[in-house]
């Protein structure tokens, strides 16, 4: 053991029951025309504890994304299991309805509403009633910055502004678990950095559970409480737990070692 | 919009029938009524049906057919195509039956329903409903099928009730499909109708024209055609109508195509 594993912890150890497990889990997909079947993800174990902000990090196709998919229960994995608060996310659909909110990485906001519709939607599943999931709606957005941006659609606003709406959408339903697939690459640097930072203080100060997929080193280590590095197909390759305002040795310490890991 | 731009566009959209109506009038002058009756006859005899309830109840008996046909296509149709667009085996079955319907003649179909059927609305309507279906159908099917699959998933990571996934999914992300689908049909039902009408009822502005034919009366076939053109043209209206106030949303380009 190094000296920088000496001063983190080792996420697998960390007691209390997990939000969301992986126990050997392989997901394999068939490829046009037949032939060979695609491994995506290889034997993965994984646990997530209540309250983290795990950042999901890879080189592009290490299967980040199939992960991501069986998590908010979109694919079914083809060996092992996949647990959420306990439950199956693919074949238990209606019970997590509020329960996971997913920020994509583009915004997916239906063109046919309004910005503020567009963030009352998971609320409207909910059966939350129109005064109040419209009062929901309008807090999230005011929050987020696009007060009197109500009622312009999406094709009005910029794209940062399109991606707090989506953020808005997310937060709105109040759900313990928050999925985002890299939701800040397609913007510039100055507009990621700032949602970047605004989206990780409104994970941790409404307690969420959240699991962040990233390819960038540098936005992992802004983001996470923990980093988990995925190899091709996805199995854990580095899993590493931030302590809370990393000093920047530390911080270089980690992204040398995440390069290393890459890198191999 | 400015006075003079207005003036310009009604203008131009008027320009080719007050052509074609100059045209007319001219041929008038050198032709017996009976090929070309003056416009002013014609003009008379257009007021005349809408003013005098047993003829007008014709014009409405033939707007009521088309209607009703293309609501009963549109609702199987829209049946048979979601099923089509949730089923491979549905939609393997389906298919081959539209296509091959599709290249049956619509005046086919008006005899078929002569020989099967006794009621005049019934055999209209079958035939109305049998020559919209293949349209529709294929029409809602693809636009079905081309519903973004990212919003489709964005939709159900929120875990909706399918009537709530129909309500804020299905139905604006094919509700531009529907509309056009209906401005082709009605043109098709409104000249269907007339084949129906005019060899199978008792009634309507097919059994009119036929009327018409028999005492060689020009004016009075113009007429009864317009009043199914001023019907098409109406409706038209209602839909492009809707489809201000519905897409609202759409962003528009400074540059046309």
């Amino acid at each position: 053991m190094n000296a920088m594993d000496a001063t983190l912890s080792t996420p697998a150890n960390a007691a209390g029951p997990a939000e969301i497990r992986f126990e050997n889990v392989t997901k394999t997909f068939g490829r046009m025309g037949g032939g060979d079947l695609f491994k995506a993800v290889d034997d993965l174990n994984l646990e997530i504890r209540p309250g983290e902000l795990v950042a999901i990090l890879g080189k592009t196709g290490c299967g980040k994304s199939t992960m991501f998919n069986m998590i908010a229960g979109l694919l079914e994995p083809s060996q092992g299991k996949v647990e959420v608060s306990g439950h199956n996310p693919f074949t238990e659909f209606n019970w997590f309805r509020g329960k996971i909110a997913i920020v994509f990485q583009n915004d997916r906001l239906l063109p046919w509403r309004t910005a503020i519709q567009n963030v009352e939607l998971g609320l409207e599943m909910l059966e939350v009633p129109k005064a109040e999931r419209h009062a929901t709606a309008q807090r999230w957005l005011t929050q987020l910055g696009l007060g009197g941006h109500e009622n312009d659609y999406p094709h009005a606003l910029s794209g940062g502004m399109r991606q707090r709406v989506s953020i808005a959408r997310a937060f709105a339903t109040n759900a313990g678990i928050l999925l985002c697939d890299e939701p800040f690459s397609a913007l510039d640097e100055m507009t990621g950095n700032r949602l970047r930072a605004e989206f990780a203080n409104l994970v941790r100060e409404n307690g969420k559970t959240a699991v962040f997929i990233t390819h960038s080193i540098n936005e992992a280590l802004q983001i996470g409480d923990r980093i988990v590095v995925l190899r091709r197909p996805a199995k854990i390759a580095y899993d590493v737990k931030l302590p809370r305002n990393a000093d920047k040795a530390v911080q270089e310490e980690i992204r040398l070692k995440i390069q290393a890991v890459l890198s191999e | 919009m400015p006075g003079a731009v207005l003036l310009g566009r009604i203008a131009r959209t008027a320009a080719p029938f007050v052509l074609m109506a100059v045209a007319w009038q001219i041929a008038s002058l050198f032709f017996p009524p009976y090929l070309f009756p003056s416009l002013v006859a014609v003009f008379w005899r257009c007021l005349e049906i809408l003013t005098h309830w047993s003829q007008l109840v014709d014009v409405l008996a033939t707007v009521s057919r088309i209607l009703a046909g293309l609501a009963g296509a549109f609702v199987i149709g829209a049946a048979m195509a979601l099923a089509m667009a949730r089923s491979k085996a549905v939609d393997g079955f389906l298919s081959p039956i539209l296509t091959f319907f599709q290249g049956i003649p619509a005046l086919s179909w008006v005899v078929f329903a002569i020989i099967w059927f006794h009621g005049i609305e019934f055999r209209i309507f079958f035939i109305m409903v049998l020559t919209t279906l293949p349209a529709f159908t294929f029409q809602v099917l693809g636009a079905l099928r081309a519903m973004p699959k990212d919003l489709v998933e964005m939709v159900m990571s929120f875990r909706p009730s399918r009537a709530k996934i129909f309500r804020v999914m299905v139905l604006p992300s094919i509700l531009p499909e529907i509309l056009t689908a209906w401005k082709v049909n009605l043109g098709n039902a409104s000249r269907v109708v007339v084949v129906a009408e005019l060899v199978g009822a008792t009634g309507g502005v097919g059994y009119q024209l036929l009327q018409q034919q028999q005492i060689f009366d020009m004016a009075g076939a113009l007429a009864w055609t317009l009043q199914l053109v001023f019907f098409v043209l109406i409706v038209q209206y209602v839909l492009t109508l809707i489809e201000t106030v519905a897409f609202r949303y759409r962003a528009v380009s400074e540059r046309s195509l």
